[in-house]
């Protein structure tokens, strides 16, 4: 398909029902068959968010990256229009401390441009020894302990978790508390499980915070630069480092972590794909871009609209909810040719799996760079690699949160 | 051809370095950048692609006109 089809999408009606939004994937790497008819050509839809409130649902890919680029279209959760996808969420808000993806305009542009310095694509290519010394790291523990183990607590996480520890100067020795708390933060069970967990990450990184602003030599991490830097020269305060820290800390372990429980899985599902990756490393690039398009972790992303949108024949009002489901727009079949199949031969770059606009993911390079070193490693440490249980006894993450594997038995 | 990238809006996603990267690369503030001696896209037919990764469309490509 080429550019032109962005142009092109059909206006067709909508579904007249709205679908509940989010439901749990039956294939942990396919959309649920719920959003079935979220996908039949239209980019608009509705769906309807677990506490009744009805939303758009933008589904085509023309779109979808309009809109993530429209400026009327606000990330701002601490408005009171603002959707809420869940009640742990909801119940979070109430704090109204918020950074980065929760702010725009000014206020945003202040705190990425703080950042964006340690997340370039040179900076990520920089970190590439380190990423591959903690995956050998890793791998030699888990081959020395021998098979079987579980994929996602040996290497999904720990690889992640150490990456983003390098580099905002968070000491790796406290990993077993920020994920327990990052999983209980972004997965409950209940609302109040989640606002402890806020408030226990909270107080660590303030902390930690306090701790090296006392450093006479701070360490060369983004943290240590936060509270050396902006903290002293007032341009940050300390709840703004507090926060940064959460959003970075969090979203830096969390979400690379599922893409490779989810991405290893897909592979051991795909033989004739993996045989393929395997015999031409040259395509690692592309099948993390391709991984991405397919797996969309991070399905769902929320938006309110500051004032009407006319777009792809529909009149969004101000005060309306806008989700993008990421899963359905990046198997638009007017850009995706067979969207259901992975194929790492088809231009998948323009896929919206880190978003679009001005919060595009920050962390994507460094993402893509532990993605490749982990695809390329994984198979090359351990050929033999395999399930060690029926897929489908095998549990992924529920629908309301970000997608990936709960845990991945595996033996080789 | 001339490119011109708008640093105001440039929020350092780097896609532009990704998708081209004999022509674009990112200042030490983390903004898109051109390399030296590609100021003009060096004919680099990924200069177009490279443009329209760009989250925030910060980056124009014009083609000489006649």
């Amino acid at each position: 398909m080429n550019e032109l089809t962005d142009l092109t999408e059909p206006t067709t009606p909508a579904p007249a029902e709205p679908v509940a939004w989010p439901q749990d994937r039956t294939c942990p790497y396919h959309p649920p068959t719920g959003y079935d008819p979220l996908r039949d050509g239209a980019p608009l839809s509705r769906v309807t968010l677990y506490n009744g409130r009805t939303v758009w649902a933008v589904t085509g890919h023309g779109t979808a990256r309009a809109l993530l680029a429209d400026a009327r279209l606000s990330s701002d959760r601490r408005r009171d229009d603002f959707p809420m996808p869940n009640a742990r969420f909801a119940a979070a808000r109430e704090r109204r401390k918020v950074a980065l993806l929760g702010l725009d305009g000014p206020e945003h542009q202040i705190q990425r441009r703080m950042l964006i310095p340690d997340f370039t694509l040179k900076r990520a290519t920089a970190m590439r020894p380190a990423i591959q010394r903690i995956v050998d790291g890793l791998l030699d523990r888990m081959i020395a302990q021998g098979p079987p183990a579980d994929l996602v607590s040996a290497f999904a996480l720990p690889v992640p978790s150490m990456v983003i520890c390098d580099l905002l100067g968070v000491p790796y020795a406290d990993h077993e508390f920020f994920e327990a708390q990052s999983r209980r933060l972004l997965r409950g069970p209940a609302p109040a499980d989640s606002l402890d967990a806020r408030d226990k990450l909270e107080a660590y990184l303030g902390d930690l915070a306090d701790r090296k602003s006392k450093d006479e030599a701070p360490g060369d991490g983004v943290l240590d630069d936060l509270v050396h830097e902006r903290l002293r020269e007032g341009a940050l305060d300390r709840d703004e480092v507090v926060s940064l820290a959460l959003i970075l800390l969090v979203a830096g372990h969390e979400t690379t972590a599922n893409m490779i429980s989810l991405g290893t899985f897909t592979l051991l599902q795909q033989p004739e794909r993996l045989a393929e990756l395997r015999a031409d490393p040259a395509l690692v690039p592309a099948a993390v871009e391709e991984l991405m398009r397919m797996l969309s972790i991070a399905d769902g992303l929320l938006r309110v609209a500051l004032e009407d949108i006319e777009v792809a024949g529909a009149t969004i009002r101000k005060g309306d909810g806008v989700l993008f489901a990421t899963s359905v727009i990046n198997r638009d079949e007017s850009v995706y040719d067979d969207p259901d199949t992975v194929d790492w031969h088809r231009p998948a770059r323009h896929h919206v799996a880190f978003g679009f606009g001005i919060h595009q993911c920050l962390g994507q390079n460094l993402a893509r760079t532990e993605l490749e070193i982990v695809l390329r490693t994984l198979w090359e440490r351990l050929p033999g690699l395999r399930l060690a249980a029926p897929p489908e006894t095998i549990p992924c993450k529920p629908g309301d949160t970000i997608q990936g594997m709960l845990e991945l038995p595996v033996t080789w | 051809m001339h490119i011109e990238i708008d640093t105001d809006v440039c929020v350092g996603a780097g896609q532009c370095a990704l998708t081209a990267p004999n022509v674009f690369t990112q200042d030490d503030d983390g903004f898109s950048a051109l390399l030296p001696g590609k100021e003009d896209g060096g004919g680099d037919p990924l200069v177009k692609e490279a443009a329209r990764a760009c989250p925030v469309h910060a980056i124009t490509v014009k083609e000489p006109t006649g």
